[in-house]
């Protein structure tokens, strides 16, 4: 419920907000014929009016509804048939929609909603994306690639600016073109306003495939603070443009002015974010107000940048980053969910808005068509970019510890897709410019090229192409012992490269900053937080009550598995058991190198699979120990008994199994079922369910298992399961490691599951399954499909045969 | 060797191992400060190395550095002491590819790098990566971890041995029995992953333990 009215809150705040910029606006109206009955009062005798309508009076924010409402019709469209947008990137099916819009109200003379006026898209569109940017920006991968995103963002936007003005320069002093009049500085302005990269479109298709993470990290940096870049240049040669003669001096005193801009933003990024961790710091009292106050603090900082003419955007970006991690320790989990999605979806509006509005424009606004002027920026927009690339990761690349090869160049190349940035700066030109509507259609027509044209081929042509993918799915028992082994020989041989400034600011971080500016203050190891985090979740779901199923974890789970449906069909092979364990190792192991990524894009909350993986299991097994009494009848009876060890299968199957498990918990199913098997099979001859009613049975099952007296029953092994040579059964009486490990540490999934499975099969080998009759039917967890198998045959050999198609992928 | 090491031996190390000098001389360096300015380096040397106590696998890595297989040469065995030119030809393991290399000097560096992967896990030597082996060393990765005992790390080797034998023998009859892993069936477990870009450490040219982070710009 608060979590509700949180959003509804957030969300009304937001359309005021936006809906301010509109007042500006000449009456600007979707459905003309609502104007008509607005006089209606005053018109009347003084009697009491039964029936009054006050349009005007809410004109503004009522019409800026109805487009928000529109935009987002918009978008639920394309994704009720979600193949669409694998395909077709959804910003250019918003600009699609928008042309549509726009040729109606053009074929009923309406005027666009001029809500897009310079002020009203600096301060109220752009800076929910930005801080959606930087809110969710990968940190990690983002520090380790900070030089290389940094060089493509300020010195690759500088070249692209500079590269591309001077080549339009040269051909406005052909005559024939009729373009004599645009000068130096009036070029740079436009080349700069078209060197905005917005790699939206770009990251998904990457995301979808997997492209590895140092392409997606660039692409993603660069995009970000090459919108700062585009912004200061842009005010400096508008600045330039407004000036007759440019002298010498003046260059210099832009190039000073651009530092002052970027280091500015960055200080004052700084300085609210420490603010909003510290506020934070007190605010556990008052719950309910703890979201604003990172919109406030993050609006604050943009303000005041703006305010003092530097980098804004910049500063919304280093405010974010800064206090992401102290905000989120502070505050509590449900407000850390509301700020996520408030973020996300203040970013999705205005996004979607932008782009709505540009195919709105496109139809409305008055066009200069200069064949020559704007095929030659198109042409030189992809030359510049191209050549950009390739010198600058020349340069670049001796730096680097892995190089970008040239199919990688070409990515980044080739995902510099011009979007919203591009097009408002266009449309905030100042009227000065006096060809500025040449340049609003320029503009125009190179984001719809771009968006258009690289945006749908970008997908088969990256797939063509084979880009390095990551690894992102391969983790296994050998990389990690891989990492850990270059972890040590970087130790023994002294070079740590940048690992060594990230150790020094942890140690600072630990030592001071987390001391003023997180009230629980103590440093904490990995797996103490995750502990952290599990009982925190323990305590919502043990609730269960409607609130509970409002609470955090489940809509984040929500949101996330709908998108994976959604978009990612790739993605549904991933081995939840794989990775399960590979969480154990990271959690558990050294500690330099984990590699927890958190990828994002501008429509979805990054992915904590891994922590939310485990929090799943474990709530779902307490809330199942509570509720014995769902035990008796285990619906799934009819699953087959062996499952398959890693068994996967693509497609439906997965999702369904998955489904099933998340929706039937209330069933007796999964952990505790099997819990209790193991109390019958430990030769507890009671098997009523009931001893399992009480949350901390559990905890006595555990006892119970690592009883020595068990230890017969559990001597069956996977090895012995494919052989039963006499050479592993000397490790026998150890294999009881399974078993006990099941008990010990509730998410630790795939040994335990594998184990049982193995005990299972063990009781119907063993022929005594008289007193054990049914040993409960598990059902499938995520990411274990059932397989028919015929019990006559049941063996982890044919499991391992069976099981071998599925399995390359993970290799 | 020692402080005397002159250009021409730099030379024939840099040749040897591919290292550039700038990268021996470094590396020269860590070496005396290693071995306290010895000719040769004990394990005992490398053992007190703080940085390295934290690691799980410590003791692989520095048998690594002693085991004779992971010198290019045909012999077995492990030294008790190595000079300077054993000490990188380990570390050359770790070289990262440059652009220049071709593709099958690639592979043959991937193969080289499995190949010391694969000796870390077979201690036996008998080309074999059995059960027992690799359990070892997944209990001793993990063995910095509290939370999670011996019984764990066995089963998650277990399991993970269980993976490599699905992959590489599909077809295995209920009754057969996976020996363990093979220097072949290694590769193919790795086979999708980039192990140039993984398995590698950045060799500084620079002598300082305080790089930069390779901000190149503003």
């Amino acid at each position: 419920m608060l979590l509700l009215l949180y959003l509804c809150c957030s969300g009304g705040k937001c359309e005021l907000q936006e809906s301010q910029p509109a007042q500006l606006s000449n009456r600007p109206t979707v459905k003309p014929s609502n104007n008509e009955p607005q006089a209606f009062p005053e018109e009347e005798r003084a009697s009491l009016p039964v029936f009054t309508m006050d349009y005007p009076r809410i004109q503004v924010p009522f019409e800026f509804t109805l487009w928000i409402l529109l935009a987002s019709f918009a978008k639920i469209g394309f994704h009720i048939y979600h193949k669409i947008t694998i395909w077709i990137p959804e910003s250019c099916l918003l600009i699609v929609i928008g042309l549509i819009v726009g040729g109606i109200m053009h074929a009923v003379k309406e005027e666009p909603p001029t809500a897009l006026s310079s002020n009203a898209f600096f301060l109220y569109m752009l800076p929910p994306i930005v801080l959606d940017s930087g809110y969710f920006m990968p940190t990690r991968p983002f520090f380790e690639n900070c030089g290389t995103v940094l060089w493509y963002a300020v010195v690759g936007t500088l070249w692209n600016s500079v590269g591309i003005g001077i080549s339009l320069f040269a051909i406005c002093q052909f005559e024939v073109f009729g373009l004599q009049d645009i000068n130096l500085q009036e070029n740079l302005l436009f080349a700069a306003i078209i060197s905005a990269v917005d790699p939206v479109a770009a990251l998904n298709v990457f995301e979808d495939m997997g492209v590895n993470e140092q392409i997606y990290i660039v692409i993603f940096g660069e995009g970000l603070f090459n919108d700062a870049v585009t912004v200061a240049l842009y005010s400096m040669f508008s600045f330039l443009a407004d000036m007759p003669v440019v002298e010498s001096a003046d260059v210099f005193l832009g190039v000073a002015r651009f530092f002052v801009v970027a280091f500015g933003g960055v200080l004052f990024g700084l300085l609210f974010g420490f603010a909003a961790a510290f506020t934070t710091r007190f605010t556990h009292n008052v719950r309910q107000i703890e979201p604003l106050f990172i919109f406030m603090y993050s609006y604050l900082a943009y303000l005041v940048a703006e305010c003092f003419a530097i980098s804004s955007i910049l500063a919304i970006i280093t405010c974010a980053i800064t206090m992401k991690y102290y905000v989120e320790e502070n505050v509590s989990q449900r407000s850390c969910t509301t700020i996520r999605h408030v973020v996300k979806m203040l970013a999705t509006i205005s996004e979607t808005l932008i782009f709505f509005f540009l195919g709105v424009i496109t139809v409305t606004v008055e066009h200069e068509w200069n064949w020559a002027y704007i095929v030659f920026t198109l042409v030189f927009a992809f030359f510049w970019r191209i050549i950009g690339i390739l010198v600058l990761t020349q340069i670049i690349n001796p730096f680097r510890t892995i190089q970008f090869k040239y199919k990688d160049q070409f990515g980044l190349a080739y995902g510099g897709l011009r979007g919203a940035i591009c097009f408002a700066l266009a449309f905030t030109l100042p009227d000065s410019i006096n060809r500025k509507d040449l340049f609003v259609t320029g503009s125009i027509a190179i984001i719809i090229c771009t968006v258009f044209i690289q945006g749908i081929s970008i997908r088969p042509i990256v797939e063509y192409m084979n880009i390095r993918k990551t690894n992102k799915d391969m983790h296994t028992i050998n990389v990690e012992v891989m990492e850990h082994i270059v972890c040590g020989v970087e130790d023994l041989c002294g070079q740590w490269s940048h690992y060594y400034w990230k150790d020094k600011f942890k140690k600072f971080n630990d030592r001071v900053l987390r001391r003023i500016l997180v009230r629980d203050h103590r440093a904490e190891s990995s797996i103490v937080s995750l502990y952290k985090k599990l009982e925190l979740q323990n305590a919502i779901d043990l609730l269960d009550t409607p609130i509970g199923d409002l609470s955090a974890a489940p809509s984040i789970i929500s949101l996330q598995d709908e998108k994976k449906e959604a978009s990612r069909p790739k993605k549904k092979f991933m081995a939840a058991d794989v990775r399960n364990m590979h969480d154990i190792l990271s959690k558990n192991m050294y500690k330099i190198r984990q590699k927890t990524m958190a990828y994002t894009n501008k429509y979805n909350l990054p992915d904590e699979s891994r922590t939310r993986e485990i929090l799943i299991r474990r709530h779902a097994s307490i809330r199942r120990t509570i509720r014995a009494g769902s035990f008796r009848d285990p619906p799934e009876r009819n699953i087959p008994r062996s499952q398959k060890y890693y068994s996967l299968q693509p497609g439906g199957d997965l999702e369904a199994a998955f489904a099933l498990r998340r929706r039937s918990h209330g069933s007796g199913s999964g952990d505790v079922d099997h819990l209790s098997a193991h109390v019958q099979f430990a030769g507890a001859s009671a098997r009523s369910s009931s001893r399992s009613s009480v949350p901390m049975r559990r905890l006595n099952t555990i006892e119970e298992m690592k009883n020595p007296a068990e230890q017969p029953a559990v001597s069956v092994h996977p090895p012995p399961r494919s052989n039963g040579e006499d050479a592993l059964n000397k490790t026998g009486p150890g294999s009881l490691g399974g078993s006990s490990l099941r008990g010990r540490r509730g998410p630790v999934p795939a040994p335990r599951r594998s184990s049982s499975d193995w005990v299972e099969e063990d009781a119907n080998d063993s022929e005594d399954t008289g007193e054990r009759v049914d040993p409960p039917q598990l059902p499938p967890p995520r990411g274990w499909v059932p397989e028919n198998q015929d019990p006559g045959e049941n063996g982890a050999g044919n499991a391992l045969i069976r099981q071998s198609p599925h399995r390359s992928m993970r290799f | 060797m020692g402080a005397s090491q002159t250009h021409s031996e730099y030379q024939y190390l840099a040749d040897k191992t591919g290292f550039s000098l700038e990268q021996i001389k470094n590396l020269h360096k860590r070496f005396q400060q290693l071995s306290g300015n010895e000719d040769t380096i004990s394990k005992e040397n490398l053992d007190s190395i703080p940085a390295l106590a934290n690691n799980p696998i410590r003791k692989q890595i520095i048998d690594a550095f002693f085991d004779k297989r992971n010198q290019h040469q045909e012999e077995v065995g492990s030294f008790e002491e190595i000079g300077f030119e054993q000490f990188l030809m380990v570390m050359s393991h770790f070289r990262p590819p440059t652009l220049k290399t071709t593709e099958e000097e690639k592979e043959a560096l991937r193969k080289e790098k499995l190949r010391f992967l694969f000796n870390m896990h077979d201690t036996d030597n008998d080309g074999v990566i059995t059960l027992e082996e690799y359990r070892k060393v997944v209990e001793e990765l993990l063995s910095k971890s509290g939370a999670i005992g011996q019984e764990a790390a066995k089963a998650i080797a277990d399991a993970a041995m269980l993976e490599v034998a699905s992959t590489n023998v599909p077809h295995m009859a209920p009754d057969d029995f996976y020996e363990g892993i093979t220097f072949e069936h290694f590769e193919q477990i790795l086979k999708g992953l980039e192990m140039e870009s993984r398995m590698h450490i950045r060799f500084l040219d620079v002598d300082t333990t305080t790089m930069r982070c390779g901000k190149s710009t503003s």
